[in-house]
């Protein structure tokens, strides 16, 4: 579905070129949840917007479903069937999350089916439908919503850059929840997820480690995450239950 | 009601009316009043030494409703208009008022909608204002609101206050006065766009103890047009006042937000907020990656802010 190859990515840096990405090649196949681990710094974040073209290769090419989209935008791409969770979603002043599931998914959706997607998230969408995306909502409300539009998008190849940063645990043991459920869903989807949290490791079923803008490592869940555990590139989380919003 | 294509547009626009509406009206287009009815509860009257109406809204009326738009659609006109409102003790209404201006003209159209209106002790009115402009013609389209607001005790008026497009030059003026309890809540929505100049005043005194006031003004200024806003609230008792002033500039747009507070009593609690931005890029590349344009994507963040 996905083939990365050869790409790399400088910035300037004080009159010098850094390097935050170097000689990547990766192949995502169809039907696959990927997870891109690896220490602070290493560049994932950095990949994971190359994919989407929020950002532009130094070098190398992106191959999606065999056509190079490498010069294309984000535009292009997103139509062609790239999603893109924010590691930080974006508020929007005067949008309603309503507004927002309704773009995501590209038609104009009744109440009940966009609600849906809400409550997959464990949002009660009463309370949330008609809100809008501005700063009245907390980090990890903002966070669930972000997913839901991106469940609302249903796109072919969707990437999720660290959805765990800055929710609380009850929302994570529900985002691991969401992920096991796309997992059985996605059949003819893709999913990457950047993460260092265990739990979503263990539901990978291919892991990449990337470290200072390498691939150090990658192979099936079983091969890498052993070698993992206890590293910077697995975090465990507490464990918190979630139960359900009641509403 | 015989209205030329032109006015019932307008009409649709200001106040999304195709036909009379359901209770209390009085439309006026191209300086004459077309249609006007009055109701047991709301009674309108046309002013004897001045262009414009009274209305008289008696006590205990509510769920009622009062349309009085205003559509020109000849070049040239320029008229000042003055409507007062008079809400009776415990009324409970809502007014949509507005004014849409088509000139395909050499002269310059304008219309001064003078409104006060005096809110009874423990009335609720909701008050409803749009204001569009459209047509090719060279002459401008002009509009310059007064509204004056005289609040009795314990009284509540929601003032949603809108310039959609199209209009050149605006000059919008707003005084409130608020005795004890009373409460004025007002959200404005301006955009500007090409050369248009716009400029809205307020300035709200909280006289009495409780009263409050919250007034909330969202602009976009686009293209080479102009903005400026002045809002001032005066505390001259224990109350509670807050304004706040948010803009999105596009283009050349310019925008200059002028915040005032005055405080006369120790116990008044007032706050300004100001924000001036360019849109977030970060906003922009959320909504592409849900497959909007660039341009698509900035429609929905104008349509979104200023809705």
């Amino acid at each position: 579905m996905l083939k990365i190859q050869d790409l790399s990515f400088f910035v300037p840096d004080d009159g010098a070129q850094k390097e935050i990405l170097k000689n990547i090649s990766l192949t995502v196949p169809e039907g696959k949840l990927i997870v891109i681990t690896g220490p602070n710094g290493g560049g994932k974040s950095t990949l994971a917007k190359l994919i989407a073209g929020i950002e532009k290769p130094t070098d190398g090419k992106i191959f999606f479903q065999g056509e190079d989209i490498t010069d294309l935008g984000v535009t292009e791409r997103a139509r062609m069937g790239i999603g893109f969770a924010f590691q930080q979603p974006v508020r929007f002043k005067g949008l309603k999350v309503i507004d927002l599931i309704r773009l995501a998914a590209g038609k104009k959706l009744n109440v009940v089916d966009a609600c849906a997607f809400l409550s997959a998230v464990g949002l009660c969408a009463r309370e949330y439908i008609d809100r809008e995306v501005n700063s009245s909502l907390s980090g990890g409300e903002l966070k669930r919503i972000e997913i839901a539009t991106v469940l609302a998008r249903n796109s072919l190849l969707t990437v999720f850059d660290e959805p765990e940063a800055g929710i609380d645990l009850w929302s994570f043991t529900n985002l691991i929840e969401v992920f096991q459920r796309q997992r059985e869903e996605i059949k003819n989807r893709s999913i990457i997820i950047i993460s260092h949290q265990e739990r979503i490791l263990n539901i990978a079923d291919e892991i990449v480690v990337l470290d200072s803008g390498s691939v150090r490592t990658t192979g099936s869940r079983d091969e890498v995450l052993p070698e993992l555990i206890g590293t910077a590139s697995a975090v465990q989380a507490c464990r918190g239950t979630w139960k359900g919003e009641d509403c | 009601m015989d209205l030329g294509k032109v006015q019932q547009m307008l009409l649709k626009e200001i106040a999304d009316l195709d036909a009379p509406p359901k209770g209390a009206y009085n439309i006026r287009s191209n300086s004459e009043s077309v249609a006007r009815q009055s109701t047991e509860n709301v009674n309108i009257i046309p002013k004897e030494n001045a262009s414009g109406i009274d209305i008289f809204i008696k006590p205990d009326t509510k769920g009622e409703s009062v349309h009085i738009p205003v559509v020109i659609s000849e070049s040239g006109i320029k008229e000042t208009v003055y409507n007062d409102f008079y809400i009776g003790e415990n009324a409970d209404v809502e007014i949509v008022a507005g004014c849409g201006i088509d000139n395909c003209g050499q002269h310059d159209s304008q219309h001064d909608g003078v409104h006060r209106f005096f809110v009874g002790k423990n009335a609720r009115v909701r008050y409803v204002e749009k204001h569009y402009g459209s047509g090719r013609g060279e002459g401008k389209r002009i509009l310059n609101p007064v509204t004056e607001v005289y609040m009795e005790e314990d009284s509540y008026a929601e003032m949603e206050m809108v310039q959609i497009k199209g209009v050149d030059d605006t000059t919008r003026t707003t005084t409130a006065d608020l005795k004890a309890g009373a409460k004025l809540v007002v959200r404005e929505r301006l955009m500007t766009h090409e050369v248009q100049r716009a400029f809205s005043v307020y300035t709200v005194n909280l006289n009495g103890d409780s009263s409050a006031a919250d007034i909330v003004s969202r602009g976009v200024a686009r293209d080479n047009s102009f903005q400026k806003l002045d809002l001032k609230i005066v505390g001259n008792a224990a109350c509670k006042g807050h304004t706040e002033c948010d803009s999105i500039i596009m283009d050349n747009g310019k925008i200059l937000a002028v915040p005032a507070l005055e405080a006369n009593d120790v116990d008044a609690s007032l706050v300004h907020e100001a924000a001036i931005g360019k849109i977030a890029g970060e906003q922009l590349i959320k909504l592409m990656t849900l497959g909007l344009s660039e341009s698509e994507a900035e429609e929905q963040i104008i349509n979104g802010f200023l809705s």
